[in-house]
């Protein structure tokens, strides 16, 4: 008997161990598009580093190293790039990666993606001499190919078959193959309730140790499962102390202090550059359609209040006088004074003196987006103590998205102001940011509009010496802070918070994959 | 039997009508302005002292009798005002049930033509969850205290207008009617003047029991975000937003929760209380 | 009545403010890209014309693809039904077993401490919103006690202990109200009964009271506790999304929601029917049951 049961328990502890691996990680959003070209949803970008791959990264100190790219070079003049693939690279259905799908990708992403849009305005044509080469021409210099084509948040040029790429860049994929480390479990997909990935054992990472999203992609574990249906935020923390799942990517603020003193919890940051909040004017309608207004708004949304309220963790916030990034190469203060260098008595002189006649601004509040609810009803407070009245209105996040999309006249469906967050680095520079595009209608959502400042970004866009780049960068920023293109309100991180169990995190603008170990 | 001699109707009553007073004296209760934050004083606990920043710019002291939310509004006053507002939410959702049901049980059971399609219609809004036609209609319209009112009387109608009609049927037959009716009294006469006056009292049950449903609705929109603007405290949005730190701070979601309770159960109380007296044979079946 | 529904259904969702295309473009998207993604929709039709291509699809069968997912309504809602059906046989089980007794109990002991305490905790069961008293299970059941798992729903096909472990929280919080409902509605019916003649005659004959109490007194309750039941479950199928959010099963309710704030016009219009179809299943069913339960009724 006693030898029976040391078999069972033997052969027990033998399967155990042949057991797959598995990742359950609770995402910080709901799953439901699947195409990351189509969308600049971060959840799709974070699927799109699940299953496909890029021609090059962007490492831990923001320098764009290869990933797919084994060698490129330039000519001289700046206008003819030529790459080679690495070998090895194959698609999850057996294919091998061409050239050609590296074109067809790039032109799917360059019509969605605002500086893949850019980069192809100066692109004249591309070719595949090889199928493991291919080449741009351009038109005139361009001061940011690789930076583009490395790109690493929303959207990111992931690179697909090529004729997944050939769908039309406004109808969604329905095809989830791609070249990554991960393979899409399509059967196993339930919306709502899990996503699943299975490692892609064909995958061939590079040598070199993985730097945010460049280096060696190597995969530790067999399966991980996205947790679709856990969105209660404090189910979420019960589910981590019990060890039902093993990563949370974006707790809500108030719920680190338990998972801090939860001795098999660890917070992670792993996106250190993390987010910057802001609220958008929109410069069409009155009263924020007058500079001087918009400049007495500035004055009076001081970022210290908004980063208390929304966020409240000291080590997790800090101001940040800039328009982009703070601690990268464009993070600058400079031209901020009309905000950091005021106070709520200066914001009501400039109101004043502007003119204001009371029109009320319509101010969208999300009700169902933790990480940014709490803005609309501090800019509300402030606002009001500077002499402004608010209409502050309520709707769920995807009627905010419908609703800002509008060019009514607020009392008829439009709005006045919405705030919103945005990662890094899809605000670190000037092409990238969307809040400092001023040419009017074309705009991202608030329509600002001035010459002065779309002359600067284009000398921008062309310029390839760094350091007059930085000089125009600076000069963009002062520009936009004079004609108060929108309100930058700060910087945050969100960590994540893991089991003591699970090791190898990597640094990004996301939450990344591979190099993870569970023990 | 006298409706006021009866135990339940006196305890429900009293509480009810204490709630009415707290929350139309709430300013004068030791409150601050319900909407009022400063981040400094985010998450105190009951009975610790912090700071408030008022419109005008000055930093008041102030004691957090029931603690503090995370965005450092006063919950102690945020509850009292809640009290308003559930209240209003309760009753207006409850008369206005009330009102559409009546008018459709009266169509529908004296208008035989109407009868069909009115019913098929009722019957069509039962087949579908409460919750979920109160979320459809306030995630499909702007949340307001209208919509969201609207929102919660609508899944009430059709109960409403069944429970009007069978009486209107039952009604029809009695005798008196049918004298009016060959006398030849006018179908609205006849409606208002000899059939509505016997269904007030089974519609004033009906009616405490819509209330208490609709409290409780408001409270469970609002915790899933689709309620009233959180600008508008209510009891159900206070448990909202604490929602995240129940473990760590439960008083967010504590003595609204006490608070929604009693109310609830005093309305179910007195709806008893009512059914008892005024309507013995429903107190039978149920 | 399923057409009503359905036209009502129809109507509403396109005549409300809120953009699907919109949503689904995102953040970066221009007046034109939204244009056709409208258009990849079939929304820039008119009105008529959608809804008799829909109604078209409908009866052959097939109830669309959902706007955001490659996939189809009917898939989605597939994927759903065991959790929400498995929840909501649980949650009655459980209801009627704990409440009958009780119910009956408490018209036996009329006016007794018993009859009262029942009566008070069922008003307090439908007075205490879900959210708090399912907060208020998980902190004592699953994080001080350990019992149970806090979140979650594990298929059947995956074992039948874990499958049990992750239902009988959300189960025992659901059917506090009906336990509530039923006991009282057993309580009065079983009360009735006693008062009636037939009752005395079984009492002179010697019969033991438990007989007496079960097979005839009972008996009258049938019907209405088989009402009540009817009621709840078609509740419990669509209607439970407090319970849904807070753990995390992913059941009909939660998707209707997501539907709903996505503006995912084909997935609203097919859980609606869905739902229009199981109630009038259901109450076709509670009406044969009466056949079975009350011998005096016959169709």
């Amino acid at each position: 008997m006693r030898r029976l049961l040391a078999l069972v328990a033997l052969l027990a502890a033998f399967s155990a161990g042949a057991q797959d691996k598995v990742l359950r990680v609770v995402p910080h959003s709901n799953l439901n598009i699947l195409d990351p070209i189509w969308t600049t949803q971060y959840m799709a970008r974070n699927h799109g580093y699940m299953v496909y791959d890029t021609l090059f990264g962007t490492d831990e100190k923001n320098r764009i190293q290869p990933q797919m790219v084994e060698k490129w070079s330039e000519s001289p003049d700046h206008r003819l790039w030529t790459f080679t693939l690495r070998p090895g690279l194959a698609f999850h259905d057996g294919a091998p990666v061409t050239g050609e799908d590296v074109i067809a990708s790039l032109q799917r992403w360059g019509k969605r993606d605002a500086m893949g849009q850019k980069l192809m305005s100066f692109v004249e044509r591309m070719d595949t001499p090889q199928p493991n080469t291919f080449r741009i021409f351009l038109r005139e210099a361009c001061g940011f190919v690789l930076e583009a084509l490395g790109k690493p948040s929303s959207n990111v040029p992931f690179i697909m078959p090529r004729r997944i790429a050939e769908t039309p860049a406004d109808k969604q994929i329905e095809d989830a193959t791609g070249s990554g480390p991960y393979i899409f479990a399509k059967e196993e997909f339930k919306p709502g309730d899990k996503a699943v990935y299975l490692k892609n054992t064909k995958y061939v990472p590079r040598k070199e140790p993985p730097s945010g999203t460049a280096g060696g992609k190597r995969v530790y574990v067999d399966r991980v499962e996205w947790n679709l249906a856990l969105r209660d935020a404090q189910a979420q923390v019960n589910a981590l102390e019990r060890g039902e799942v093993d990563i949370l990517e974006q707790p809500a603020f108030e719920s680190y202090a338990p998972l801090k003193a939860d001795k098999n919890v660890q917070i992670v940051n792993s996106n250190p550059l993390g987010f910057q909040y802001m609220c958008r004017f929109n410069h069409l309608y009155p009263p924020f359609n007058n500079q001087k207004i918009r400049q007495a708004a500035l004055a009076a949304m001081q970022q210290e209040p908004f980063l208390r309220a929304q966020v409240g963790v000291k080590e997790f916030y800090h101001s940040c006088p800039s328009m982009f990034t703070c601690n990268t190469p464009y993070g600058s203060p400079k031209g901020s004074d009309i905000q950091s260098k005021s106070n709520m008595r200066k914001a009501q002189e400039l109101l004043k003196a502007s003119g204001y006649d009371g029109t009320p601004v319509v101010l969208m509040k999300p009700t169902d987006l933790a990480a940014i609810q709490k803005l609309p009803e501090v800019a509300a407070q402030l606002l009001r103590q500077a002499g402004f009245k608010v209409d502050l209105q309520a709707m769920d996040w995807n009627t905010v998205v419908t609703r800002r999309a509008k060019k009514d006249p607020p009392a008829q469906g439009g709005w006045n102001m919405f705030c919103t967050a945005w990662v890094a680095p899809d605000i670190w520079n000037p092409i990238a940011n969307p809040a400092v595009g001023a040419m009017g209608e074309k705009s991202w959502f608030g329509w600002p509009s001035d010459e002065k400042l779309e002359q600067l970004r284009d000398a921008f866009a062309r310029e390839t010496d760094a350091a007059k780049k930085k000089a125009l960068a600076e000069d963009i920023q002062a520009r936009a802070f004079e004609v108060g293109t929108h309100a930058p309100l700060g910087e945050y991180i969100e960590p994540l918070a893991a089991r003591k169990s699970i090791t190898g995190f990597v640094t990004g603008p996301g939450n990344l994959y591979w190099n993870i170990r569970k023990n | 039997m006298n409706v006021l001699s009866n135990w339940s109707v006196r305890i429900g009553g009293l509480v009810l009508a204490l709630l009415v007073l707290v929350a139309a004296a709430a300013p004068w209760l030791g409150t601050v302005d319900p909407t009022l934050f400063d981040a400094a004083s985010r998450d105190l606990r009951p009975g610790e002292a912090g700071e408030i920043t008022t419109l005008e710019g000055d930093t008041v002291k102030h004691v957090f009798l029931m603690g503090s939310d995370s965005y450092g509004r006063d919950i102690y006053s945020r509850v009292l005002y809640g009290t308003r507002v559930s209240l209003v939410v309760g009753l207006t959702a409850a008369l206005l049930a009330l009102f559409f049901g009546v008018i459709c049980g009266l169509v529908a059971g004296y208008l035989r033509r109407l009868d069909g399609v009115v019913m098929r219609v009722m019957d069509g809004i039962m087949a579908i969850p409460a919750i979920l036609i109160a979320i459809a209609v306030v995630a499909l319209w702007r949340a307001s205290l209208t919509s969201v009112v609207i929102a919660i009387a609508i899944p009430e109608i059709p109960r409403v207008t069944r429970l009007v009609r069978s009486l209107v049927l039952t009604i029809r037959e009695e005798p008196y009617v049918e004298a009016a009716v060959s006398l030849g009294t006018p179908t609205a006469k006849i409606m208002f003047g000899h059939i509505l006056p016997n269904t007030i009292a089974p519609l004033l049950v009906q009616g405490t029991y819509i209330c208490a449903f609709a409290i409780l609705l408001e409270a469970i929109l609002s915790f899933l975000g689709v309620g009233l603007p959180p600008d508008i405290p209510t009891w159900g949005n206070i448990m909202a937003e604490g929602r995240v730190q129940f473990v760590a701070y439960p008083h967010n979601v504590f003595f609204p929760g006490i608070f929604l309770a009693v109310t609830v159960l005093a309305v179910n109380i007195l709806g008893d209380g009512l059914r008892d007296t005024l309507d013995p044979k429903m107190a039978k079946r149920v | 009545m399923l057409l009503v529904v359905a036209v009502l259904v129809f109507l509403l969702l396109r005549l409300t403010p809120g953009d699907p295309a919109a949503i689904m473009a995102g953040d970066a998207a221009t007046a034109e890209q939204i244009a056709s993604i409208r258009a990849g929709l079939g929304l820039d039709r008119p009105i008529a014309v959608q809804f008799g291509l829909w109604m078209q699809r409908i009866l052959s069968g097939d109830l669309g693809q959902s706007f955001y997912f490659r996939i189809g309504v009917a898939t989605l809602i597939g994927q759903r039904l065991e959790p929400t059906f498995a929840l909501a046989a649980l949650t009655i089980l459980i209801a009627v077993v704990v409440s009958i007794p009780m119910g009956v109990l408490a018209a036996w002991r009329f006016g007794g401490w018993f009859d009262r305490a029942l009566m008070g905790f069922s008003v307090l069961g439908f007075s205490v919103p879900v959210f708090v008293l399912a907060y208020l299970l998980i902190w004592l059941v699953s994080l001080k006690l350990g019992w149970l798992p806090v979140q979650g729903y594990s298929r059947l096909a995956a074992g039948v202990w874990p499958f049990l472990e992750h239902l009988i929280l959300p189960a025992i919080t659901l059917s506090v109200i009906y336990i509530a409902l039923i006991a009282r509605v057993t309580r009065a019916s079983v009360l009735e009964a006693l008062g009636e003649d037939y009752i005395r005659t079984a009492r002179a004959k010697g019969l033991s009271e438990l007989r007496v109490l079960v097979r005839h007194a009972l008996a009258n309750a049938a019907v209405p506790i088989a009402t009540v039941i009817g009621i709840g479950i078609s509740i419990l199928i669509g209607g439970v999304v407090v319970t849904e959010s807070v753990y995390a099963i992913p059941g009909l309710g939660r998707l209707t929601v997501d539907a709903v704030l996505a503006r995912d016009f084909p997935t609203i219009q097919g859980v609606i029917l869905f739902f229009s179809l199981i109630y009038v299943a259901i109450n076709l069913l509670i009406d044969l049951s009466y056949v079975f339960l009350d011998p005096r009724i016959r169709y």
